[in-house]
């Protein structure tokens, strides 16, 4: 009779949860390409661990304080390493709704993370999302500190250049008006071939005519 | 003397305070740095795998030679013997062709509002490379955080950057959307960089040229390094330049070959490459995980034979996953030119370089730098002709004309920043350059040959540099150039009449995203494009028939007096 009961209770179990029943959800682990060489193997133990943790996200729902390891059901253990699992109510004859244990998951699923050592990608719940990390965005973005210095940089270059322009005008316009009447004569009688600049011709202030010899050179020295 | 030192060139102008180049080098340099634009980086080698790898060469000297360098050496001979800008030099060759130099004006005005815009995009790249790690590296998350945002998961994280992040493109050209701010205070930062460069300028260009002009060069040469020695190098360039003669046979190569010897930056936005989507680790994953087999149970040797058994044994569930075959051709294939090698193809490629952010730090340097070099010839042919000519009285100083240019150009170029500005760009980029430069080319070439005469011409060249030009000059000048031109002219218009006015819209809403959507142009956007086209050349017969009416009144006046004088 007990025998009897004992079956009857094993395959009411085998029925709720088995892959694409109801409210199951199918988990994948890749330990080996997280971990490495100090990967673990996966053993009953580690079952027991993950049951632990599912049941602990479950308490934390309101109304649902009072799920225990029992409730939660492993099937279809794999070598990859995947499995099935779904979450019985008390009477341990229907599964909690899917929207729930996806909720209590997702609130909890660093610690499960972190239970495993494992992180989003390579513990994945399938049809569970992950809530990704929020952008960090730094209070004044980068770029805009970059921009504002090139920015000063070249407006301060802007200045000098235009003070310098200034500058070099006001000193051009000190001095034509004594040059310009010197320029005047002088570009009128330099042609293209000679190029003889008016330099010399201006700073002497005499006539003297170099090309004839003076009295006193033509009758050769005593 | 208040007088610069002057270099061998003797002054034809008494009194002639023209800026000069301080020496030859700053001259060469100042060339270089127009010639070689942003279109040589990333135009010429799409063209080159596209038609055919090194089969490209043989049209692209060919136009180099008969069309490229004739047309060079002109320019740059006529504008040194007359020493004056665009306009004076076609007002001095003959007064019916002063609208040349006009039309060349309105150009090279139209030429730099765009090409500015790009060097804004560039800036905006270049200030987001100073993180680590570099935020086209990943997909934001959306709004309850459980996946990415969807139109950055339909496409990838690189084109979200550019087309939403940068652009915040609309999906039509009717829909102008907003001004960008970010976009706009880069444009405000790239003319300003633009205004401290040309503010007097010969004098302060040929100081910037020696940066511009070099930077570019030292930082390709250091791509070159880095790319041949990444893996698959050799296999790489023995695809870019296995030559493939039957593509030749396509016109099409020909009339490319022969634009781009002229400046075109192709702004067709390529399709991207979407690196390592697929590749064999996935499918070994896919597998492993759809059959349950123990992790890392399949290694890529064992990959082949596993498939095989499994498809024989299971085809439906294998059939059922995405596993996609790896060819080295299917990436090679896809090319990619304009934006969409800068923006989207090379900043993927730089995500997977160690110390990203330095990599994507010099590539963008250089292409501002090599952008900019380019402006200060635009903005010297746009300011040269308005000293020249004398548009605002002597007292203003040359600092302020320049500065009112660059404000000038910087508002109308707010229309790119708006959120269609990408589109309006690209049909500047379409309409309004290629045309009108052909038909200039065209202007001068038989302008100097035969209206300013090709023996004065030659005088010219013997009393600058000491020797006449040989034959080779004189045949292309006269008779190659000018029938190469006409035809190119020819083609290009038969070819734009041919099929209707097009553009590829970026669409999140399109069925078959991340493809671009392909949309005709609205009427009023046509009529634009067609005003593009035309406005810059209309100056020429304006400019003639203005000539032809005073030469008239003249004559009308003339005959007027003389019959006083006869009967006297």
């Amino acid at each position: 009779m007990l025998w009897l009961l004992f079956f009857l209770v094993t395959a009411i179990h085998a029925e709720l949860c088995q892959p694409g029943a109801e409210n199951a959800f199918k988990v994948r682990l890749s330990i080996r390409t997280a971990l490495g060489d100090k990967a673990y193997a996966w053993d009953t133990n580690e079952e027991y661990l993950f049951k632990a943790m599912v049941a602990f996200s479950m308490r934390k729902v309101p109304n649902r304080e009072a799920t225990e390891i029992s409730h939660v059901l492993l099937c279809n253990v794999t070598q990859r390493v995947s499995f099935w699992f779904v979450v019985t109510d008390p009477s341990k004859n229907h599964t909690l709704p899917a929207v729930e244990v996806q909720l209590a998951i997702r609130m909890n699923r660093n610690r499960i993370n972190n239970a495993f050592s494992l992180n989003d990608q390579t513990l994945e719940f399938l049809k569970i999302p992950s809530t990704l990390a929020p952008p960090t965005d730094p209070s004044v973005p980068i770029w805009i500190i970059i921009f504002g210095v090139i920015f000063c940089i070249v407006i301060v270059a802007i200045t000098l250049l235009i003070l310098s322009g200034i500058r070099q005008r006001r000193r051009k316009n000190k001095e034509p008006s004594e040059v310009d009447d010197a320029e005047d004569k002088c570009e009128n009688m330099i042609t293209i071939e000679n190029g003889i600049p008016c330099d010399p011709l201006d700073m002497k202030g005499g006539h003297i005519n170099d090309a004839f010899m003076t009295e006193d050179e033509r009758l050769t020295p005593l | 003397m208040a007088h610069a030192p002057e270099p061998d060139l003797a002054s034809g102008d008494p009194g002639d305070e023209r800026p000069r180049w301080d020496n030859k080098a700053q001259y060469l340099l100042s060339c270089i740095g127009f010639a070689v634009g942003l279109g040589n980086i990333w135009r010429f080698p799409y063209l080159c795998q596209t038609y055919g790898g090194g089969a490209f060469l043989i049209p692209y000297v060919i136009a180099l030679i008969f069309e490229g360098i004739p047309l060079f050496h002109v320019e740059l001979a006529i504008g040194q013997r007359l020493r004056k800008g665009s306009i004076g030099v076609w007002t001095a060759v003959s007064p019916y062709l002063s609208g040349l130099g006009l039309g060349c004006v309105m150009l090279s005005s139209l030429v730099s509002l765009y090409y500015n815009t790009i060097l804004a995009w560039v800036l905006w790249y270049f200030l987001n490379s100073f993180q680590h790690p570099l935020p086209w590296s990943s997909c934001p998350p959306d709004l309850n955080r459980t996946g990415f945002v969807e139109e950055c998961q339909g496409s990838s994280a690189v084109s979200y950057f550019w087309y939403r992040q940068t652009l915040n493109i609309t999906a039509d050209i009717n829909d102008s959307g907003s001004i960008q701010w970010r976009l706009l205070i880069c444009l405000a930062a790239c003319w300003a960089v633009v205004y401290m460069c040309v503010i007097r300028g010969v004098e302060t260009t040929g100081k910037a040229i020696y940066f511009t002009a070099s930077f570019p060069y030292l930082v390709l040469t250091i791509f070159l390094i880095r790319g041949l020695t990444l893996p698959g190098a050799t296999k790489g360039l023995s695809y870019l330049f296995t030559p493939n003669m039957q593509i030749l046979q396509n016109p099409r190569v020909w009339l490319d070959a022969a634009t781009q010897i002229f400046f075109s930056l192709s702004l067709a936005f390529g399709g991207h490459i979407a690196f390592a989507s697929y590749n064999s680790p996935r499918n070994i994953l896919s597998l492993i995980n759809e059959f349950d087999f123990p992790e890392q149970s399949i290694s890529r040797d064992d990959y082949p034979a596993v498939l095989v058994h499994l498809t024989a044994t299971q085809p439906r569930r294998v059939a059922r996953l995405p596993l996609k075959a790896c060819h080295l051709e299917d990436f090679l294939d896809k090319t990619a030119s304009g934006p969409g090698l800068a923006f989207i193809v090379f900043t993927e490629a730089v995500l997977h370089m160690p110390g990203a952010p330095g990599w994507a730090v010099l590539f963008f340097g250089m292409l501002f730098t090599l952008g900019l070099s380019s402006m200060f010839g635009n903005m010297e042919a746009i300011i040269t002709p308005l000293l020249d000519n004398g548009v605002l009285p002597r007292w203003v100083p040359k600092e302020a004309l320049t500065g009112l240019v660059c404000l000038a150009c910087f508002l109308c170029a707010t229309c790119f920043t708006l959120q269609s500005g990408n589109y309006w760009l690209e049909i500047f980029d379409n309409f309004a350059a290629p045309l009108n430069l052909l038909i200039f080319a065209f202007l001068e070439v038989v302008g100097v040959v035969y209206v300013y005469g090709m023996k004065r011409f030659c005088d010219d060249i013997a009393w600058m540099t000491g020797r006449r030009p040989g034959p080779y000059w004189r045949l292309t000048w006269r008779v190659v150039s000018p029938l190469l031109l006409l035809t190119i002219f020819v083609a290009y218009v038969t070819l734009l009449a041919r099929k209707p006015l097009s553009y590829r819209a970026w669409n999140p809403q399109y069925e078959l995203f991340p493809s671009r959507q392909e949309k005709l142009y609205p009427g009023w956007v046509r009529a634009a494009c067609v005003l593009l086209s035309l406005l810059p050349v209309l100056w020429v017969p304006m400019a003639a028939l203005a000539q032809l009416l005073t030469r008239w009144k003249r004559t009308w006046r003339d005959r007027d007096v003389r019959p006083d004088t006869n009967t006297r």
